[in-house]
């Protein structure tokens, strides 16, 4: 843990070297996120309700997403990065030191612009909060807080299932973003709106509902269970197949080397 | 002690071809070529040894440096290093090397060299004390001093060579693979690494195994060559042992005033100008000296050099036997 620190250290030693750069790209994320906020802005001033969400519930749901994608992205931006470690040889050498390789690839990168949109989040959930209608006892905040550090877990374990296909190809990788950005994208709506099928896709396939439209239903009071709280926790399983892919891909980068 | 015993390594290459069709055909079906890139390479390296790695490009050096350190599995054969098979005990296998890419930074672009060489320490978990000592020792062997507060972006290539020869010795690893360690470097930071390398090799006991285009580099340092070529093993012995192989010839270049002299049996005219003559000699049939003798008798010497094959002649020779 010490070591991971001492990384982040240099990391922000690094980036701050450039610091015009840095509040620039700050403030970009910032902006483009904010872009997707007017979205529902705009959407709500016209529809007062979509599919029986307010706008502030759906603020909520943004913000939890938000949050939850700007985390991992911060942390885990190594995987996002990942076939152009393998490309210029900088894998090579992770692999010709004596650390455990995913913390390695973890270590490798870390972007602290990812800070604006992680701020947008924050200021989304000060205004949502509080106007979405919901009176915040403590198994609310818990369950608002499992939504954000669970999700954040599923976004990672995508970003490791990327990576673990550039063991494969390099080429054609985009369809990914589908799920990460996209998630993302889709996620400042409460997933049901899209219907059945991609709900369904979206709870037993790649688990993004289950740290946002099922507990967002218990904080809603639409669901009493205590087992709609820890959903999200369920979600988080999704690591094991996501670090069991990554390793297969491992196995064949060392025997194949390309 | 390295020990590699018949070690196989083959590629699978997607076949690409040029064209639109074929381009979208190759979505869907791939033709592969098997590329042998190692085959059935053995060699034992006792410790303390230094070994210069020689070979055209393409010919497996790199390949085998990466079995070696642990980065490949070979498809069949057997690797042990100080007894652990690389690629199985990585972790504990890699804690007891170093590696030089000449080509690629481990250094920390933005940042002071110091706190790249802090982080090695803590990567490495190094001992705080032998850190020190490897530290201050490094600092003064490769004149590293002024450089350590520098961000490695300011350093020129050669003070940047220095740095990263300094990074892979900072856990005082028993082997030091150095892949292309003195590329575009100029000749006073050439020198001041090969001494540092015959320094680090005779005083610590390191092994060391060079890999490198540069002759000038194997013929200041390997005691002993490998010879690579198609992913065989072509050749294994000492670097004086290859010379007198590949030739014995010596090549006499004289410039003298007047007259210019005959030659006589033994030797071969293989360059005349005004005032100027290069001329290879066969030390069998004729002694150096009698050969200065016979000119000097017959014209006016101002100036003669002796000189036996180059290490670059003698491998370029051995790239032509063996048609690598």
């Amino acid at each position: 843990m010490r070591l991971y620190f001492k990384f982040f250290d240099m990391h922000l030693k690094s980036q701050m070297q450039y610091k015009a750069s840095f509040f620039l790209t700050t403030l970009g994320q910032f902006l483009v996120s904010s872009t997707t906020f007017l979205g529902i802005n705009f959407m709500f001033s016209r529809f007062n309700i979509v599919e029986d969400f307010a706008y502030e519930q759906a603020l909520l749901c943004f913000a939890v997403i938000l949050m939850a994608f700007s985390i991992a992205e911060m942390l885990g931006r190594g995987f996002d990065l990942f076939p152009r470690m393998i490309s210029n040889g900088e894998f090579d050498r992770a692999l010709a030191r004596p650390r455990n390789i995913i913390f390695q690839v973890l270590v490798a990168k870390m972007d602290f612009t990812r800070l604006g949109r992680l701020f947008q989040a924050i200021l989304v959930f000060i205004y949502a909060i509080p106007n979405c209608g919901i009176i915040w006892t403590w198994d609310k905040i818990t369950t608002l807080s499992l939504m954000i550090v669970c999700g954040s877990l599923v976004f990672f374990g995508l970003f490791l299932v990327y990576a673990a296909f550039s063991f494969f190809t390099i080429e054609g990788l985009e369809f990914m973003n589908i799920f990460t950005d996209g998630g993302k994208e889709f996620g400042r709506y409460p997933f049901s709106v899209y219907g059945k099928n991609i709900l369904r896709f979206l709870t037993f396939v790649v688990p993004l509902a289950l740290f946002q439209y099922y507990p967002l239903l218990y904080l809603l009071d639409r669901e009493q269970s205590a087992f709609f709280m820890f959903i999200p926790l369920i979600g988080v399983l999704f690591l094991l197949p996501s670090y069991a892919f990554f390793r297969i891909g491992l196995r064949r980068y060392i025997s194949t080397g390309s | 002690m390295i020990t590699l015993q018949n070690i196989n390594k083959t590629f699978r290459v997607a076949k690409r071809q040029a064209g639109f069709g074929r381009a979208v055909k190759a979505l869907f079906s791939h033709e592969y070529e098997i590329i042998h890139a190692l085959s059935d390479i053995s060699f034992v390296i006792g410790d303390g040894e230094m070994v210069g790695y020689i070979g055209p490009n393409g010919a497996g050096k790199s390949t085998t440096i990466k079995i070696m350190c642990g980065i490949l599995t070979p498809d069949s054969g057997v690797c042990e290093i100080d007894g652990r098979t690389p690629w199985k005990e990585r972790i504990a296998h890699v804690r007891e090397i170093g590696v030089v890419f000449g080509q690629r930074s481990q250094l920390w672009w933005d940042v002071p060299i110091i706190d790249s060489f802090e982080l090695i320490r803590d990567i490495y978990k190094v001992d705080e004390k032998l850190f020190k000592n490897n530290l201050d020792e490094l600092t003064e062997l490769l004149d590293l001093a002024e450089l350590l507060k520098t961000p490695t972006r300011s350093l020129s290539l050669g003070q940047r060579m220095r740095c990263e020869i300094a990074a892979s010795l900072l856990h005082s690893p028993r082997i030091l693979f150095l892949d292309e360690p003195t590329i575009g470097l100029d000749a006073v930071s050439k020198i001041a690494i090969r001494q540092f390398i015959k320094k680090l090799n005779t005083e610590r006991g390191t092994t060391v195994i060079l890999a490198t285009h540069d002759m000038q580099d194997i013929e200041a340092l390997a005691e002993r060559i490998l010879l690579i070529g198609k992913g065989k093993i072509l050749l294994d012995g000492g670097l004086d042992e290859l010379k007198k192989r590949s030739s014995e010839h010596k090549t006499l270049v004289i410039k003298y005033s007047g007259n210019a002299p005959e030659i006589c049996e033994g030797m071969a005219q293989s360059e005349a100008k005004e005032g100027r003559l290069v001329i290879a000699l066969d030390p069998a049939v004729l002694s150096v000296s009698d050969a200065i003798a016979h000119l000097a008798s017959q014209t006016e010497i101002i100036d003669v050099s002796v000189s036996g094959v180059s290490a670059e002649e003698m491998v370029a020779a051995l790239y032509k036997e063996y048609q690598i």
